[in-house]
């Protein structure tokens, strides 16, 4: 089974999406947002695994060991990273939504806008 | 559309997505088989060309530095984002009352979670400092660093009050930090240009021991910039989503 992770992947991604269209509450929303990037991480952290490598750091063995790719780890960092921002960003505007209009829900929100 | 309608085009997209989905892992190499070769030439010159240990923050801080630069203002224009979004208006303070809690008192914060929190902050900050400064030897960073810094706040308002959080964190300082760590990451960038090196080249000396804490020239300055600009960020997103929850509290006092 060389692509269950992949297959890993493709079900968190459409588990987070199925969530956002179903949702009656923006956290919740926003929650499967996340859920939706998490299988980026997968999937990153999927391509460069290579069987029996160490991590990519270097401080107690020989540098020629066999390593993972350093890249995609490094790019999955930055993946985390922009998720919290947006995640805050989101948040920060599910909080306005409330204010405003005082429901979290979806469809009550298109109705009065509507 | 309604929400049935709207689950049968999810449900026909996401078969087609499956589809291509699996067509094109028939094509790829399997979990297991990374074929290189960017990952293994980075393993291979990483620790010998900047005197990192750990390759992942050797490319973050060195030789993606430029992308790194364009994801801390990624954070930095989302802090400033949330804190425009949550910005006070003026007819908010007249309805700010939100009488839902009326007949409930708030409760005090509990003397076991002030001990366990108090006991925390400590060691928090330690962890958070010892993270932004090993990123060039050990699985650790400014952004990891940066958030365990801004645990130790939360621990503060979890402890006590969120006037002892506001204050210990004004919203001045906060800022100002967050831009010194913001505009000092551009600024190791610029140092690098009027020494005649390419943008963020590492233009410190490299130290002789690669995994020492002094090794790996400008892998830890900017580890360390990003680690302020991101304890700062948090600190500010964080202060302002609680301040929302905390107006609250104020009128029912």
């Amino acid at each position: 089974m060389s692509i269950f992770p992949f297959i890993v992947v493709a079900w968190v991604l459409a588990v987070g999406l199925y969530g956002i269209i179903t949702s009656r509450h923006l956290v919740h929303q926003i929650v499967c947002l996340i859920v939706v990037q998490s299988s980026t991480y997968i999937l990153l952290l999927g391509v460069g695994y290579r069987t029996g490598a160490v991590a990519p750091y270097f401080y107690d063995i020989p540098p020629n060991t066999p390593a993972v790719d350093p890249v995609v780890q490094a790019l999955a960092l930055t993946d985390v990273v922009v998720e919290a921002a947006v995640t805050a960003l989101l948040l920060a505007f599910a909080v306005q939504a409330h204010k405003r209009f005082g429901t979290l829900d979806p469809e009550e929100l298109r109705q009065l806008q509507g | 559309m309604t929400p049935s309608q709207r689950r049968w085009v999810f449900l026909v997209a996401g078969g087609g997505f499956l589809a291509f989905y699996l067509w094109g892992l028939v094509g790829l190499p399997g979990f297991g088989h990374y074929p290189g070769p960017y990952g293994d030439i980075i393993n291979a010159i990483a620790v010998s060309q900047t005197h990192a240990t750990a390759v992942v923050s050797a490319v973050n801080f060195e030789y993606r530095a430029f992308d790194t630069l364009g994801e801390e203002f990624i954070l930095f224009t989302a802090a400033t984002g949330v804190a425009t979004v949550l910005r006070h208006l003026r007819e908010e303070r007249d309805t700010s009352a939100m009488d839902e809690a009326m007949n409930r008192d708030v409760p005090a914060t509990s003397d076991a979670i002030r001990m366990v929190t108090l006991a925390f902050i400590g060691p928090t900050i330690v962890v958070g400092w010892y993270l932004t400064s090993h990123a060039q030897t050990s699985p650790s960073g400014g952004f990891q660093g940066g958030i365990v810094l801004a645990t130790a706040f939360v621990l503060v308002y979890l402890a006590g009050q969120f006037i002892v959080f506001k204050r210990l964190s004004p919203v001045a300082l906060t800022d100002a930090i967050e831009a010194i760590g913001a505009g000092s990451f551009a600024a190791v960038g610029i140092a690098a240009l009027a020494l005649g090196a390419a943008y963020l080249s590492n233009i410190l000396p490299l130290g002789s021991t690669p995994g020492a804490v002094n090794s790996a020239g400008t892998i830890p300055l900017i580890s360390f910039f990003v680690g302020i600009e991101v304890s700062a960020a948090f600190i500010l997103i964080i202060g302002e989503l609680l301040e929302q929850t905390l107006i609250v509290r104020e009128g029912n006092r």
